[in-house]
């Protein structure tokens, strides 16, 4: 589960990771208010607008501002509330923003330069162990310096066993050619950060820019999270963090009947038993010469329930020229799916759309005599090619 | 012969007890699978299917001589439950249950490192050795004994390659689904070395997925040391890219995990790709005949 930077500032501040003071706003008026509130609190004479959508690039978008006075807050806030943000995480569409994050400037003047690093906590499948990546080159597109300098980006490994240590975070710091306070500051920062995503059950962190200010504090500019969503059970507090206004509404409908679906731009809807099936349906069906309209795993136990929601879901899309369901039955038995697809397509009423049922597994050749006997616009099919020549026929 | 598991397996079932872990007990046991017993804490001393049932693992192994386990316990104790079968010497350890936390995971796979276990999963359909032993949720019925070593990150994917390979009549030595998660233990080219050893094997079909670099690492392998036709298929050509947020997964990922380059890497390396995955059985065939 993503979750938002002003959300994933809040764990990070629990764990005592230094972030700069912020308010959440939802209308112009608010964040002006809120501006007045942080000066009074921090003294700033600068502030940071930010929007809030689940996706980077947000600052070349045109979603972060600064701003001199509570009323430049205002002004700006009131431009990018309600904007529709497009950046390159975002699709061509771009993201409505209902949230602005205004922020204490921390880029202030004083007695040293301020510095902006890289830092991110995630895992590391290759080796399953989570580990530190860092660079010098913070505030700036990571995935350009590591592909023009490679030497650049640092990585600490971190030993489940016994956590992120001392020497670790020293090296860190030196890495990033820190001195002083701010060498102290940045040790802290660390063992903090990675404190934050351990408690979190987080499977990312990342701070792009981590700032150390002329006053030699090190700071989180900003913060893009991810939790795992198998470990939300440990974390009821987080269900809430949970923005349906940054899904798919057809996604989030079918999250509710435990449906894994993702919408797609083609004509050929498709609903399957598992996910790597699933997702070799979708390259059949490009094979055979359409696109595919859906991503749907029904998941290992797929009954006349979830097939009708299935069903239904995908019938809302109006591109939709066909549909193709495809279950390996194994221990499930195809006649009970058989009839639940009938059953189906009769309660939805007559679409007009071809559906292809390739239903293999128990009881495959009593499911295909009850689907080609339904007298419905459906084709049964057993072997994965058949569906395949069926596919092509209709599109 | 085959690999893994057999007919000499001694096979307990953690979560014995429960919904899944008593539907699957059963089937395997149908299947002919040698269960010994299971394990429920707090019901031990009872009888379930006319199989002991102990408290710990511990106590199964040390009373039956179990040497293999599957684990139907749930995502918040099934990491438990694999540290306590790696504790008690176990040496196959298949995995089932679906969404353990990834934390729990790379604790896991740290406290494997110093055991002499083996782990298969999680999240996966576990190992079958046709005609010996059934481990794990596949259906029995459409495998049969044979030469064709099977390895996948998928379940019903990997049934549907299984289904072609029995419909040519070559059949399988074993078969192992390895499981989609992020962390996992046995990878792909784990397995692909025991088929590639194992005398029943005589060609090897390897199914994987877009994410990780554990399909190309194989690759790399056969590339240098492979000595039987292995026929590759990876699904998710078409799949959108993921909303990530952020950019490390992309470093740390690599470019190479989509499911084009791939296939590529795994053509350039002599695995026979099929673009369609309705045309594995027959590839099979074509190679193996």
């Amino acid at each position: 589960m993503n979750i938002h930077e002003y959300q994933g500032k809040s764990i990070l501040r629990k764990s005592g990771v230094a972030i700069p003071y912020g308010l959440v706003a939802e209308s112009a008026e608010e964040a002006c208010k809120a501006a007045f509130e942080i000066k009074e609190k921090t003294g700033t004479n600068t502030w940071a607008v930010k929007a809030q959508i689940h996706a980077g690039g947000r600052g070349k978008g045109g979603g972060v501002k600064i701003a001199g006075t509570p009323e430049e807050v205002k002004k700006y806030a009131g431009e990018i509330l309600g904007m529709q943000l497009i950046t390159h995480q975002t699709g061509p569409e771009g993201k409505k923003v209902h949230k602005v994050l205004i922020e204490q400037g921390i880029y202030y003047e004083g007695a040293s330069s301020i510095k902006e690093f890289y830092m991110s906590v995630l895992l590391n499948r290759a080796t399953s162990r989570n580990i530190i990546m860092y660079s010098t080159e913070g505030g700036m597109d990571i995935e350009t310096v590591a592909e023009k300098t490679p030497q650049l980006i640092f990585r600490e490994e971190i030993d489940p066993k016994v956590g992120i240590q001392s020497y670790q975070t020293r090296k860190i710091a030196f890495n990033l050619g820190l001195s002083g306070n701010a060498f102290k500051e940045m040790v802290r920062f660390v063992k903090a950060l990675c404190m934050a995503y351990e408690t979190s059950d987080a499977t990312l962190f990342e701070i792009n820019p981590v700032i150390k200010t002329s006053d030699d504090l090190i700071m989180a500019a900003d913060a893009k999270v991810r939790l795992d969503d198998n470990a939300l059970f440990r974390h009821p507090e987080y269900l809430e963090l949970r923005d349906l206004t940054e899904e798919n509404p057809a996604e989030t409908e079918a999250s509710k009947h435990n449906l894994n679906f993702i919408k797609l731009d083609g004509n050929v809807g498709c609903m399957v038993n598992g996910a790597g099936l699933a997702m070799a349906t979708m390259d059949i069906i490009k094979l055979s010469g359409g696109d595919p309209a859906n991503f749907l795993d029904v998941g290992g136990t797929a009954n006349a329930q979830t097939v009708e929601a299935g069903f239904r879901i995908i019938l809302q899309d109006p591109n939709v020229k066909a549909i193709l369901i495809n279950i390996f039955g194994g221990i499930v038995r195809c006649d009970r799916v058989a009839q639940g697809v009938v059953d189906a397509y009769r309660s939805v009423g007559n679409t007009g759309i071809p559906v292809i049922v390739r239903l293999q597994g128990t009881n495959a050749e009593e499911a295909r005599q009850l689907i080609d006997h339904s007298g419905l616009k459906v084709h049964g099919a057993i072997s994965l090619q058949e569906a395949a020549d069926l596919v092509k026929e209709v599109v | 012969m085959g690999i893994l598991v057999d007919k000499n397996s001694r096979v307990i079932i953690q979560g014995f007890t429960g919904s899944e872990g008593t539907f699957h007990s059963q089937q395997m046991i149908d299947y002919g699978t040698n269960i010994v017993g299971g394990v429920t804490p707090g019901k031990g001393g009872q009888m379930h299917l006319d199989k002991p049932v102990y408290n710990t693992v511990e106590e199964a192994v040390t009373t039956t001589g179990a040497d293999t386990s599957v684990i139907f316990v749930p995502p918040a104790f099934a990491a438990d439950a694999i540290m306590e079968a790696a504790a008690a010497g176990i040496r196959i350890i298949v995995c089932i249950t679906e969404g353990i936390p990834t934390s729990d995971m790379v604790k896991v796979i740290a406290f494997l490192s110093d055991k002499k276990s083996r782990l298969i999963g999680p999240n996966c359909p576990g190992i079958i050795t046709p005609g010996e032993a059934k481990v794990g949720i596949m259906p029995g019925d459409i495998h049969q004994k044979g030469c064709i070593g099977i390895v996948s990150r998928s379940g019903t994917l990997t049934y549907e390659a299984v289904d072609q390979v029995t419909k040519t009549g070559l059949g399988q030595s074993t078969c192992v689904g390895i499981g989609g998660d992020p962390i996992i233990g046995m990878s792909m080219l784990d397995i692909i070395i025991l088929l590639m050893n194992d005398k029943q094997t005589r060609g090897i079909v390897m199914i994987g997925e877009i994410g990780g670099s554990m399909e190309t690492e194989a690759a790399r392998w056969i590339k240098e040391n492979g000595t039987k036709p292995v026929v590759g298929f990876v699904a998710g050509r078409t799949a959108p890219k993921g909303r990530r947020m952020g950019h490390a997964g992309a470093i740390i990922g690599g470019k190479d995990d989509t499911a084009a380059a791939k296939m590529e890497i795994m053509s350039g390396c002599g695995i026979h790709v099929v673009e369609s995955p309705a045309e594995i059985g027959a590839r099979m065939a074509s190679l193996v005949r």
